[in-house]
């Protein structure tokens, strides 16, 4: 397979408002028809990044490069980018069908290509029986999917997406998340989307990038970032994670109450350092096997059933806060558990990840 | 208590307000203008349309006109100045935007004569502004500003740009930054942007100011009286020449008709066309 395209290179981009640093030095490379998600919690400088690509503000420092060209201080009105706003920002005096043949009437294009571009459009986003309507008369779901053509139209390079899915109901927004996926094939546009829902763009992302305060924490795919996140905070955003705080030792960590947790142990750790050891909840065990590598005891305090898994919140003597284990339900089912039962969970030193804590 | 019966009681103190210092006034006034006047003023109770034809004679259909002129030179320059200041101060930091708006409505605080005073003070041929010519080096005649038409009309904006910045002010607030954005990002230059986004959102508030100009600059009568040269500057003038000076009531009540039947279809055609607009709307729904 040839190596993916670098479409869009963020170069060492960085951002102030005052003195405040919004994003700090961030480098990516996105490739060409990918789907990327910029992850963080608020105010981690994901949306100030976004802004930056479609030409709202100007990097203070950095150069951001589309198909080699420096379009940093390039106005969003040049540049073949498109932004879809988190409040969709639909022209409310226009019909749906103006609103979407706005864009390529900046582009002066003949009507008629206008015309067929924009019916094309709007079939493949199902608008069609919509098109003569006002956007207050459509229902959420309708509204993103008018913004969605309105931008897809212009056959941008780059489609940029303001959590798109933010403002829908979370039956529709597990609906749309395929939807937008199926489209970005379809059209074959490279896409960025900005999330605080983890879920998502684990669900949507080719690959990802984890931003916190202004830095760029980690980016791969969402299974390596998943199975081997970069840090501490990376762990405990991504998903659910167990951590069991101690001091680093040759094979581990060295839990409170002096059990020891095998795992690797990064080169940067020296010996008797404070650590965390961390584990998936999907990869406990109840009752593990005897040569199960890490092994402890404790009382299930609580059961959450969610049909496809259940959830057992479990005290131990390995750290104060309770683990969390999920447990398939067919296992479940084979053995059952109820609160206040005493269990033995285990777990191999192949799923445990240490991090400086 | 009912629903109606309430909202009626409620209702009354305006409603008796209105019945006893408009509308009973207003039918007295045009009840006079069906009359003759008597000879030696006074009014000669006969009946006789000739009031109102006399309204229609060249000389005075001219000075409605021109009423009508002075009043559409002000409410333009009212909007466009207007707009202007109201499109800043909504773009201003959202901690000063009551700062500037006090500023802007902060003439309205003192006395629509004294303001008007004020311009002669600036516009007379030793003003201040022939003084501030002269402390540039101008040696020349001192310019002849007050006492014409242009002096009416800057009087007019003076007095009523504030009701325009309040009326602009409104929809611009409101607009979504977001819109604005989305133009540009389409591709829309900052011009194309205004044109096709934001003024069209912005259009019921310009209405509103301007209509609001415009009924309050032709019925005006202290401003043209005060900067305006001439006897008969505006309508307004002229029937405060009949009641007062002419001491011909039923013509200067038929002519006080004819400017409120002007008042009345322009407040009806900005009235129709909100109307349908909302229509338009509606209907589509309905459609949907």
């Amino acid at each position: 397979m040839s190596e993916p395209r670098t479409l869009l290179a963020i170069d060492n981009v960085s951002k102030k408002f005052g003195r405040v640093t919004a994003v700090d030095s961030i480098s990516l490379d996105i490739r060409e028809n990918e789907f990327f998600a910029l992850l963080g919690p608020s105010g981690c400088g994901k949306t100030t990044l976004l802004r930056m690509l479609a030409g709202f503000e100007t990097p203070t420092d950095g150069r951001i490069l589309l198909d080699g060209n420096d379009i940093a201080r390039t106005p969003p009105n040049k540049r073949p980018v498109n932004l879809m706003f988190q409040s969709y920002a639909l022209f409310p005096h226009m019909s749906v069908r103006a609103n979407v043949s706005y864009g390529l009437e900046m582009e002066r294009l003949p009507s008629a290509e206008i015309r067929s571009r924009v019916d094309a459009i709007l079939a493949t986003t199902e608008l069609v029986p919509f098109a003569d309507r006002k956007p207050e008369q459509l229902s959420g779901g309708q509204k993103q999917r008018v913004a969605l053509a309105r931008a897809l139209v212009k056959r941008p390079r780059l489609l940029l997406l303001d959590e798109p899915l933010g403002a829908l109901d979370k039956k529709l927004r597990g609906a749309m998340q395929l939807e937008l996926k199926r489209l970005q094939h379809e059209v074959g546009i490279t896409f960025v989307i900005v999330t605080h829902d983890q879920e998502e763009s684990l669900v949507m992302a080719d690959r990802m990038a984890v931003l916190k305060d202004g830095k760029l924490l980690q980016c791969d795919t969402p299974h390596a970032i998943y199975e081997h996140p970069a840090d501490r905070f990376v762990a405990d955003f991504i998903g659910v994670m167990n951590f069991v705080p101690g001091k680093v030792s040759a094979d581990g960590v060295i839990a409170a109450n002096g059990a020891r947790i095998m795992g690797k142990v990064p080169a940067a750790l020296a010996s008797g350092a404070p650590a965390v050891a961390s584990v998936r909840p999907e990869r406990i065990r109840l009752f593990p096997s005897a040569e199960t590598a890490n092994r402890t005891s404790g009382t299930v305090e609580a059961l959450a059933y969610h049909g496809l898994d259940l959830q057992l919140h479990v005290s131990t003597p390995l750290s104060p806060k309770r683990f969390l284990v999920r447990v398939t339900a067919d296992a479940a089912d084979r053995r059952p558990v109820s609160s206040g039962d005493q269990v033995e969970l285990g777990w191999d030193a192949a799923d445990v990840r240490i991090f400086e804590e | 208590m009912t629903r109606i019966s309430r909202s009626s009681l409620l209702m009354a103190p305006a409603l008796v307000w209105l019945t006893a210092l408009m509308v009973v006034p207003c039918a007295l006034v045009l009840a006079l203008a069906f009359f003759r006047r008597g000879i030696y003023g006074g009014i000669d109770y006969t009946f006789t349309l000739e009031n109102f034809g006399l309204v229609f004679d060249p000389l005075y259909a001219g000075i409605f006109l021109k009423s009508a002129r002075i009043a559409g030179t002000a409410t333009l320059i009212a909007v466009v100045i207007g707009y202007a200041a109201a499109y800043a101060i909504a773009a201003a930091p959202r901690r000063w935007q009551p700062v500037f708006l006090f500023f802007a409505v902060l003439p309205f605080w003192s006395n629509y004569l004294i303001r008007t005073y004020a311009w002669i003070v600036l516009l007379n041929r030793e003003g201040l502004i022939t003084q501030l010519l002269r402390w540039f080096g101008y040696t020349g005649e001192p310019p002849s500003m007050l006492y014409t038409e242009g002096a009416v009309i800057a009087g007019l904006v003076y007095n009523y740009l504030p009701f325009v910045i309040l009326a602009c002010y409104a929809p611009l607030s409101r607009l979504n930054p977001e819109l604005a954005e989305a133009s540009r990002d389409l591709g829309a230059s900052a011009a194309t942007t205004f044109r096709r986004v934001i003024l069209p959102l912005t259009v019921p508030g310009i209405a509103a100011g301007a209509v609001f100009v415009f009924v309050l600059s032709i019925g005006n009568f202290v401003t043209p009286a005060l900067l305006g040269g001439g006897r008969f500057q505006m309508i307004g003038n002229l029937v405060y020449d009949q009641f007062l000076t002419a001491n011909d009531w039923p013509f200067g009540a038929a002519l006080a008709m004819a400017l409120i039947a002007i008042m009345l279809l322009v407040l009806m055609a900005q009235a129709l066309a909100a109307d349908r607009a909302a229509g338009r709307a509606a209907e589509v729904k309905a459609d949907g």
